[in-house]
């Protein structure tokens, strides 16, 4: 309950307060500028791509370092559908991006061309990073490979996506990446009202994620996470395929990674491969360290709250973030090893502990209520 | 003697099981078989194939040779371990392997019986009142309904075993596999673990692999003795300690170790 209530509110602080409140007058002293909603929006689009790896990680036990690849599979979905939205309108006033001008591609090469289509960009951004989940998910997991060792593979697929995305010989940019965007959907970036329609996408796209985590975690399969987690062996032989539940969750995970890199790039303007190697995966992680894993409060938490600090380090003590960020790290893996929300629902489960039994006295006999112990961690 | 009766009425059936690691034979050409509701216990000293032989059985290890046949007419070799389980072979590890950050009530209600495991199916897999009932029996056996709605990682060793028993007694599993369940336990959870198991075999086959002598002689019926792989003798637990043979392998050389 105290746990919905505090969702339902910061949902309504995050979807309705902040862009109205934007949309106040400058002169006027509760206005929040267009800078720092577009910055929100950047780092709810990190929390919908946090919600994911919480999924699979917090819940599953499952360790990915490879969420990189998957948030810029469904950037580069939207960056393709954008660049090619510039049309004319670009530097060298050809109907192809300018980086293939000035790599000599003479024509738009056929994996571009579906993604004048705005439906099938939103599709794309969907489906290629499940589909490519999918493939990787089944391989390794049918193979029972665990643990550590799926962890390390997973930084491979960052790495070799990584170099792969870097070749020019790609056609998606190389080193550069996608960039110079004017227009998403048809609406000019440079105005205010899109980034701000932007922002509310955003918001209510973390909502929906959120329910739908909140869904799968609640629902029987998300016990058999919790399972998975405690004793996949103990789960195998309770005739269940671990291997099914794990590609399952890494699928979802990796929808949402794609969402979050599709909403990311109108925002923030420029994708390039170096969102997408072993460096921001890690990254990712420590988010969802920081705010707590296997709750769902946790990495929402943890990706605003680091990247917002980072944002206010990195302006006022460029030098210092970095020794920041990796004592962070040290800090929660050896003292806060449940996060900052995990810490605090802990703490308080504990400074309400005599509550709920003086209850069940009171209550005397009678099943004991399955809800009494809803949060078991 | 078990050994004269006729094989299509045993539960479980195994012929001419050979497993190779490498070279090593953990069963050579074992031969054994279990008819329905029949309290079984393998002995053997260490390294005879006793954990091997329950891993051929549940899947785990895929036999070199053999054929493993349960009920009447399913052959186990070439299936995964998930899919044996859902045939109703059910497995209780030797350390206890529950699942410790549920309570004890969905530790129960995940293990048990369902027609699907799969991801969607088990989406919609809430528990009918019938299981619920059928739960709240289980935790009267086991003795934990008091601690039902507790987190399972918080259960003493003794109890987290019962949960494990309990968890393989819901998947309605007609052969259980249970590992040395009473290693590490006092005495009291000894003669509860024991009393457990009497009441779980009323119903189903029960196949318990075990050390403690005092243990299996206050369970069994029916010993079977391995020796390197192979079926050394089984019978009447009384006649097979009176046994040469296992005087010799066994009790005689290894009696202090056993225990």
């Amino acid at each position: 309950m105290r746990e919905r209530a505090l969702s339902v509110g910061a949902a309504l602080v995050l979807v309705v307060v902040l862009p109205v409140l934007n949309a106040l007058p400058a002169e006027s002293p509760l206005h929040v500028s267009d800078f720092t909603l577009n910055l929100f929006g950047k780092f709810l689009a990190y929390a919908i791509l946090a919600l994911g790896i919480d999924l699979i990680w917090g819940y599953a036990g499952v360790l990915s370092l490879g969420h990189g690849v998957f948030f810029g599979l469904g950037a580069y979905a939207m960056g393709m559908h954008l660049m090619l939205e510039i049309g004319t309108q670009s530097v060298y006033r050809n109907v192809l991006p300018d980086f293939m001008v000035w790599n000599r591609v003479t024509e738009l090469p056929l994996f571009w061309r579906p993604f004048y289509s705005g439906p099938f960009t939103v599709l794309a951004v969907l489906v290629v990073p499940a589909v490519v989940a999918f493939v990787f998910g089944y391989l390794t997991f049918r193979s029972r490979i665990r643990g550590v060792y799926f962890s390390i593979i997973t930084q491979a697929l960052a790495l070799s996506a990584w170099l792969m995305f870097n070749r020019n010989s790609l056609n998606l940019g190389g080193t550069n990446g996608l960039s110079g965007f004017k227009t998403a959907f048809g609406f000019p970036l440079n105005d205010p009202a899109t980034q701000r329609g932007l922002y509310v996408v955003t918001a209510l796209a973390l909502c929906a994620a959120y329910l739908v985590c909140r869904y799968v975690t609640r629902s029987p399969v998300g016990k058999v996470l919790v399972a998975i987690r405690d004793g996949e062996t103990r789960v195998l032989f309770s005739g269940y395929s671990p291997a099914a539940f794990k590609l399952f969750v890494l699928v979802v995970s990796a929808v949402l990674a794609g969402v979050a890199g599709a909403l990311y790039v109108p925002q923030v303007g420029i994708i390039t491969p170096a969102k997408m190697g072993v460096l921001p995966s890690i990254e990712m992680i420590v988010w969802v360290a920081v705010g707590g894993r296997g709750t769902l409060l946790g990495p929402v938490v943890g990706a605003v709250g680091v990247n917002w600090l980072q944002s206010i380090l990195t302006t006022t003590y460029p030098d210092l973030w970095l020794l920041v960020f990796g004592g962070m790290f040290v800090a929660v893996v050896l003292f806060v090893p449940d996060g900052v929300v995990g810490t605090a629902q802990k703490m308080w489960s504990r400074a309400g502990l005599r509550r709920p039994r003086r209850e069940a006295a009171a209550a005397g006999s009678g099943e004991p209520a399955r809800e009494a112990v809803e949060s078991p961690r | 003697m078990t050994v004269d009766a006729s094989p299509q009425g045993s539960i479980i059936y195994l012929e001419d099981v050979t497993v190779d690691y490498d070279g090593f034979k953990a069963l050579r050409e074992l031969n054994f078989f279990m008819d329905h509701r029949e309290l079984r216990v393998v002995i053997g000293p260490n390294g005879a194939g006793k954990t091997t032989l329950l891993d051929v059985i549940s899947g785990k290890v895929r036999p070199t040779a053999g054929r493993v046949i349960f009920g009447k007419d399913v052959e186990l070799v070439g299936r995964r371990e998930n899919e044996i389980a859902s045939l109703g072979i059910g497995r209780k590890f030797q350390t206890p392997s529950i699942f410790g950050n549920l309570t004890v009530r969905e530790n129960l209600e995940l293990s048990r019986f369902r027609h699907s495991k799969g991801v969607f199916a088990t989406f919609r897999a809430e528990p009918t009142a019938e299981e619920r009932r059928r739960i709240a029996d289980v935790l009267d056996t086991i003795g934990l309904a008091d601690k039902a709605s507790a987190r399972a990682g918080g259960l003493s060793h003794g109890e987290k075993q019962w949960l494990e028993i309990g968890m393989v007694i819901v998947q309605r599993s007609e052969l259980l596999l249970v590992d040395e369940p009473v290693a590490g336990m006092t005495d009291e959870e000894t003669e509860k673990t024991a009393r457990l198991l009497h009441s779980v075999a009323e119903e189903r086959a029960v196949l318990v692999i075990e050390h403690d002598m005092e243990f299996v002689r206050s369970i069994a019926r029916t010993v079977t003795v391995l020796h390197e792989g192979s079926v050394l003798c089984e019978g009447p637990v009384d006649e097979v300690q009176k046994d040469e043979r296992v005087m010799e392998v066994y009790l005689g050389r290894s009696r202090a170790e056993a225990h």
